[in-house]
């Protein structure tokens, strides 16, 4: 077996320390295969941004190893790049600059013509061709995004992580952009990781969905293959038996978890034996004992 | 026979100065808003006559008080014939005799009029000594000599040219001392720490004591010159005087950039200096502006202060030399100064404004 593309060993994520400690990841083995589309659900909270902040290099893991093609990562690189989940568009910049920053940035040694040519064409595979010169200020949710996502493609990354990109957006939207998303990207079949917390778009557009429990302290849950012909048709999904098969095991196994959380906080806790100072009738003989 | 050539334009491309129009007011927002300016111009008139009325009756009613404590202190020192003379006397408005106090509205319009008339006369004298001056000068200057210049008196309108280039002198010097610095403070974290004590003891410093403190330097300085420094050292006062807004603000703006966009800076592995221009001081600039806008408020506002103490041209000293003279019209030529100093302060910070609109992101 080749090695993988992404591989995380027994990698834990905390914030603090002593009591204040709060663990997000806990324990979590993962390995992404060359080509594979994978994505991950879960409730919000739990952790997702953390997990893809892991692959992309912005953040290192408090326990636990992340290697990129078998080597360690210790940063961030545009190889790995990423959609992220509020577009992070520069909002000083007109679509075409936002794309140009990232394209001059890894394709430096390119003549001037030729990275224009790029440019253009990415904005065009996007449909963003009329925007050009506008401001991500100008631009609707749905276009920022494609922007976004123009900007990350036009770098040709080894691995496409997506990290919720669609959240923000309206349903029809949100549909629309899923299509054309894996349009471009069965263009090359890059391998790609999408978070989300929606179970639907996951199955929609991955090969493989793993859970992430909720709450603190989250781990991976079980792993779904999804064996759905590609091209996949949204329509026709719904009355995909193996659709509804998918979808229900992994609902299922969320809604357990969340409740078996919820339930653990249930717990009756003892509160501390504390009195009300009325105001007034504090003695300050503390004072008067040391004068 | 030569082919006809026929020169036909590839793309109709819209023409540069329409660029323009993006940053001017369209014309169906002007008219869309014309009822509300109305109202509001409305009222703006409505409270500026209010403001000279009430001006207009506390200036009578001091200028009553006074009279009555003058005749009282004549009637006391010399007698009832001489107080009913003196009676008479402000009654008839006689400028010898006139009790000095606030004066009222027409005076001070009439003090205006008089200070440009007087600009008018200085400038006109400037002009003929000049012309007069001009062959001599030549010769001077063909022998190497120093040129005669015009040392009379200078005009209000002169005055305010000096405040205003001393001001923006001043300016630019807290400009180039203090957006650097503030850019270098709030990328480092060390940095900031070691000029945090320093901002937050020199920043309440009066504009006096900063002038003291630049008179000392620039003393030593320029030792041996016999150059004119009181503009140097109002200008370097000004500047130290009004750049901690914008040094505070700067820091504050670098050292808050989203980190959103940090993380697009770092997944692309920007280097340092494409971080800096690309990334941190456009995500800055609005606040740096702030800064920029409230340094040149402080900026007018103190220059006032330190030329009245450096004995430098420009209002401040004109505000001086016309509260020393005490002439009759010099409390009306204050007043008048007081507007001038308050219109401009208002222009300019209307000016820092629009720019700051053109160059914001937002």
């Amino acid at each position: 077996m080749s090695t993988p593309v992404i591989e995380l060993r027994n990698v834990s994520v905390w914030y603090g320390e002593g009591d204040t400690r709060t663990e997000v990841l806990h324990n979590i083995n993962l390995k992404i295969e060359e080509g594979e589309f994978l994505a991950i659900v879960g409730f919000t909270g739990s952790g997702k941004t953390t997990l893809v902040n892991l692959m992309t290099g912005l953040l290192k893991p408090s326990a636990g190893e992340v290697f990129y093609r078998g080597e360690p990562i210790t940063g961030p690189s545009p190889e790995r790049g990423i959609i992220f989940q509020n577009y992070s568009l520069l909002p000083w910049y007109s679509v075409y600059d936002n794309v140009a920053l990232s394209v001059n940035q890894v394709y430096p040694d390119w003549p001037k013509a030729k990275r224009d040519e790029h440019i253009r064409k990415f904005i065009d595979m996007v449909s963003l061709t009329p925007a050009t010169d506008k401001r991500p200020g100008e631009l609707s949710g749905g276009m920022r995004q494609r922007t976004s996502i123009a900007r990350v493609l036009a770098t040709d990354p080894d691995l496409l992580l997506m990290d919720e990109p669609l959240g923000a957006l309206d349903a029809l939207t949100r549909g629309n952009l899923q299509s054309e998303i894996l349009k471009i990207w069965s263009a090359n079949r890059r391998t790609a990781v999408l978070i989300t917390n929606d179970v639907d778009e996951g199955i929609f557009m991955a090969d493989r969905i793993i859970p992430l429990e909720p709450g603190d302290r989250s781990g991976l849950g079980p792993e779904y293959r999804i064996k759905i012909d590609r091209p996949r048709d949204k329509k026709a999904l719904n009355t995909d038996p193996h659709f509804k098969e998918v979808r229900t095991e992994i609902l299922n196994y969320l809604v357990t978890l969340a409740e078996a959380s919820k339930a653990e906080r249930n717990e009756s806790l003892e509160l501390p034996d504390l009195k009300p100072i009325q105001p007034g009738t504090q003695s300050f003989s503390w004072l008067r004992r040391a004068s | 026979m030569a082919e006809t050539i026929i020169n036909t334009p590839s793309a109709e491309k819209p023409p540069r100065y329409l660029a323009l129009k993006r940053y001017l007011p369209s014309m169906t927002k002007i008219v869309a808003g014309l009822p509300a300016m109305g109202k509001n111009l409305g009222i703006t008139l409505a409270s500026m006559l209010l403001f000279l009325l009430v001006w207009q009756l506390s200036s009578s009613y001091l200028y009553g008080v006074e009279a009555e404590s003058r005749i009282q202190r004549v009637l006391e020192e010399q007698g009832p014939a001489e107080a009913a003379k003196m009676e008479a006397c402000i009654a008839s408005g006689d400028v010898s005799c006139k009790p000095n106090t606030l004066p009222s509205p027409s005076e001070v319009l009439n003090a205006g009029q008089l200070l440009l008339a007087d600009h008018f006369v200085i400038s006109a004298d400037k002009a003929a000594f000049v012309e007069k001056t001009a062959a001599v000068n030549a010769q001077r200057k063909a022998a190497g000599q120093a040129a005669i210049t015009y040392t009379g008196r200078p005009s209000f309108v002169d005055q305010i040219m000096t405040s205003l280039k001393t001001v923006a002198v001043g300016f630019l010097i807290a400009l180039f001392i203090a957006v650097p610095i503030g850019v270098l403070i709030g990328l480092n974290e060390n940095l900031r720490v070691a000029f945090n004590w320093f901002v937050q003891v020199f920043k309440p410093v009066s504009p006096v004591v900063w002038l003291l403190l630049v008179f000392m330097i620039v003393k030593t300085l320029t030792l041996g010159s016999d150059s004119d420094t009181s503009f140097l050292i109002s200008a370097v006062s000004v500047g130290l005087c009004s750049m901690w807004a914008t040094l505070v603000n700067t820091s504050l703006g670098v050292s808050s950039v989203n980190q959103d966009y940090i993380n697009v800076a770092r997944v692309l592995k920007l280097g340092i200096v494409k971080k800096i221009f690309k990334v941190i001081l456009p995500s800055a600039i609005p606040l740096i502006f702030t800064g920029l806008r409230i340094t040149v408020s402080v900026a007018w506002m103190v220059l006032i202060a330190i030329e009245l103490l450096a004995q430098s041209p420009g209002l401040g000293s004109f505000v001086w030399e016309e509260f020393q003279n005490g002439a009759n019209d010099s409390n009306a030529k204050i007043i008048i100064a007081m507007f001038v100093i308050g219109f401009i302060g208002f222009l300019l910070d209307r000016m820092m404004y629009f720019v700051q609109r053109t160059v914001s992101f937002t």
